[in-house]
């Protein structure tokens, strides 16, 4: 009864705090929308218009053909174009494109001959997305319209990609970005939270009231979970409206697995707010964590390709099992049931984060 | 000690000691505070009067000894303790982003206070503390004489038995000062127990009785009125028209323990042991041809705390 009475005081001074501090209300919502649009629209893996530029020493009407053909695919901008090779080369090698397409003097023979290439496209290969896209150009078919049309020859491997068959980046980067959002906001939120309370000389009337440091903590974090919550919402209705991110599994279970992740975020930031001794260090600490949380969680780069050592470090972090949670369930519709292993590992994070906060917080003075 | 008699300490300790690493802030305190009574800590900065308060409230966990506060162990059950005490930091430690009155709700939701009687003990403090007209104003706004009344209105709002205050006027004009100290006699008469930590002779002199601090030792306790008759000085007041020379005369011989110049006088402080203080002085003055009258004076607070917070090489030989 006692206890009910406390935290409720505690979660009600905590919203009344917030919702004076209207930099931080208005950071609450603003952030997560601000960040779909800018990461939604800007992260694209699916490269359009490279900057090209063509060497055609050949000029028979069916070089002509390719290169239009090859502008047409979209895939590249022609915005220059040269002499010989070593013309392309100085393009290269100032920027100005990532791709310079060579087309040699006996280009119409090489096309009918099966040994020898017919086309060399140079490639800023130091963007392996670049050197891929680059790759998609070789499927382009070249031919005499008057050769006959050759027996089409079936694919020794055929590829079916499942989930997003239209390739598009948002419904990978949402899912994922749902994760980071959260997490960011999250844990900034309370790692400031208990030591902005101490800076200010709070607790150290606060732990001198009947109050348990677990009340503390819970009736900190409670009003946040709620925001997490709304959050969540609000990169969903987003990702669905502007981008057109599906959710093919049960929304549910997205909820399930975000309180989750919500709460084992919340829990690492009092962790890490018992830990530093100012807003400062607080920040700090959070922006260390937050790195790795962007680029080993599989929300930038596959999962698989890490090496060992990374990925372990992968596996630690609450947001490498949220997204794959939000990707399992928003786009495999897989049903939660069948992806626990996540939320369990979400849970038993949340937990023992939380006890060694208490624990460490119970001491702090001394 | 009888039951009868321990019924009357509000705090007992024994062997008190805090090192922080090799600091040691307090030393083997023995301390006891008599119930309802206002009962000092004198000392400069770093004598170890806040590191005493934060343990007899179990926010500092001792190194070595105990206390028994209002029937509590300290170390070790300082929960059980919470509930009978109120705290007044150093610093103001309210919330600055709530109204005043949502700081008072707030802590009487914190200690349970019973829902009923809630309002009715808010609006009484409200009134007794002087802070009608700031109830809906936002707490860090308040200028540092309101803030120190919404702080011990706080710190008295679950009718704490004990009420330990920390410097609680460092930040205050001397009338909100005045003012505060009245209010503290009363919460006294009403039978508050109240341990109180200053580094002003004139509040000081106010406690029923005080212990003077020094580098984490207790070099004196009493009342005020006892520490003045202990000091082992014999008190001189010089009035001399170059102060400054005659400051330099006196301070030249051996005997003395220490020289004060207050204004146009000087303060002589020389031990008991030399059996006649005036003519030391007068010889003194003379030897250097300063002229001055020099007679006795009645040992103030400060001249017991000069006394017992000197270095034993200070002290004439």
């Amino acid at each position: 009864m006692k206890t009910f009475s406390r935290l409720g005081a505690i979660i009600k001074k905590e919203v009344l705090q917030l919702s004076r501090d209207r930099l931080t209300f208005g950071m609450i919502f603003g952030l997560p929308i601000i960040q779909i649009l800018l990461f939604g629209f800007a992260i694209n893996t699916d490269v359009r218009n490279l900057k090209t530029a063509i060497a055609n020493q050949s000029g028979t009407h069916l070089s002509q053909e390719f290169v239009s053909q090859l502008r047409a695919s979209q895939v590249v901008d022609i915005i220059a174009s040269a002499e010989t090779a070593s013309g392309l080369d100085a393009l290269l090698r100032r920027g100005e494109i990532s791709l310079g397409v060579l087309i040699p003097a006996d280009f119409d023979r090489r096309v009918v001959d099966q040994n020898r290439s017919a086309v060399h496209i140079l490639v800023d290969g130091s963007d392996p997305t670049i050197l891929g896209v680059a790759n998609r150009l070789r499927a382009m078919p070249i031919a005499f319209d008057s050769a006959p049309k050759r027996v089409k020859k079936q694919d020794l491997i055929e590829i079916r990609p499942y989930y997003n068959p239209e390739r598009r980046t948002p419904v990978n980067i949402v899912p994922g970005l749902m994760g980071v959002i959260l997490m960011m906001t999250m844990m900034l939120f309370t790692a400031v939270a208990i030591v902005r309370e101490r800076e200010r000389g709070n607790l150290e009337f606060l732990i001198n009231t009947p109050v348990s440091s677990a009340e503390l903590m819970i009736g900190k974090v409670t009003p946040y979970v709620l925001i997490g919550l709304l959050q969540l919402a609000i990169i969903l209705g987003v990702g669905q409206l502007l981008f057109d991110v599906p959710v093919r599994g049960s929304v549910l279970d997205l909820y399930i697995a975000g309180s989750a992740f919500i709460a084992a975020n919340l829990a690492l930031g009092l962790l890490i707010s018992t830990v530093t001794h100012t807003q400062f260090q607080a920040m700090q600490l959070t922006v260390f964590i937050l790195m790795p949380s962007i680029l080993l969680s599989g929300f930038m780069f596959p999962f698989d390709g890490m090496p060992i050592v990374a990925q372990y470090i992968g596996e630690v972090l609450p947001t490498t099992h949220f997204i794959r949670l939000t990707r399992g369930i928003m786009l495999r519709e897989a049903p939660l049931g069948e992806i626990t292993a996540d939320v369990y590992y979400l849970v038993g994070f949340a937990l023992v984060a939380m006890i060694v906060a208490a624990k460490r917080f119970s001491k702090s003075l001394d | 000690m009888s039951q009868a008699m321990k019924s009357d300490i509000a705090i007992q300790a024994r062997g008190l000691s805090k090192h922080f690493g090799s600091l040691r802030a307090v030393s083997e305190l023995n301390l006891d505070v008599p119930k309802g009574q206002i009962y000092g800590f004198l000392g400069p900065n770093g004598s170890g009067k806040s590191t005493t308060i934060r343990m007899l409230c179990g926010l500092l966990t001792p190194t070595e000894g105990t206390a028994d506060v209002l029937g509590t162990l300290i170390p070790g059950n300082a929960n059980l303790l919470k509930p009978k005490i109120g705290y007044m930091t150093q610093k103001f430690s309210l919330f600055g982003d709530l109204t005043v009155g949502e700081n008072l709700q707030f802590i009487a939701e914190i200690y349970s206070y019973p829902i009923d009687k809630r309002k009715q003990r808010i609006e009484e403090l409200l009134e007794k503390y002087d802070l009608i007209p700031q109830r809906k104003q936002f707490a860090g706004t308040m200028s540092g004489g309101q803030k120190q009344r919404l702080a011990l209105a706080c710190a008295v709002l679950h009718h704490p038995e004990l009420l330990l205050l920390d410097e609680p006027t460092s930040a205050v004009d001397p009338q909100s000062r005045r003012d505060f100290w009245a209010n503290l006699f009363r919460l006294a008469e009403s039978g508050t127990t109240i341990l109180v930590s200053t580094h002003y002779m004139d509040e000081a002199e106010r406690c029923h009785r005080l212990a003077i601090l020094d580098r984490g030792v207790k070099v004196a306790d009493g009342t005020p009125a006892e520490l003045q008759a202990a000091t082992g000085m014999h008190i001189l007041e010089v009035i001399a028209d170059d102060p400054y020379a005659a400051q330099a005369a006196i301070d030249a011989r051996t005997e003395i323990a220490s020289v004060t110049q207050l204004g146009v006088r000087l303060r002589v402080l020389i031990p008991q042991r030399f059996p006649n203080p005036l003519d030391i002085v007068r010889g003194a003055l003379a030897d250097k041809g300063v002229s001055g009258k020099t007679g006795v004076a009645s040992p103030s607070l400060e001249d017991v705390f000069v006394a017992v917070t000197m270095k034993p090489e200070d002290v004439g030989e």
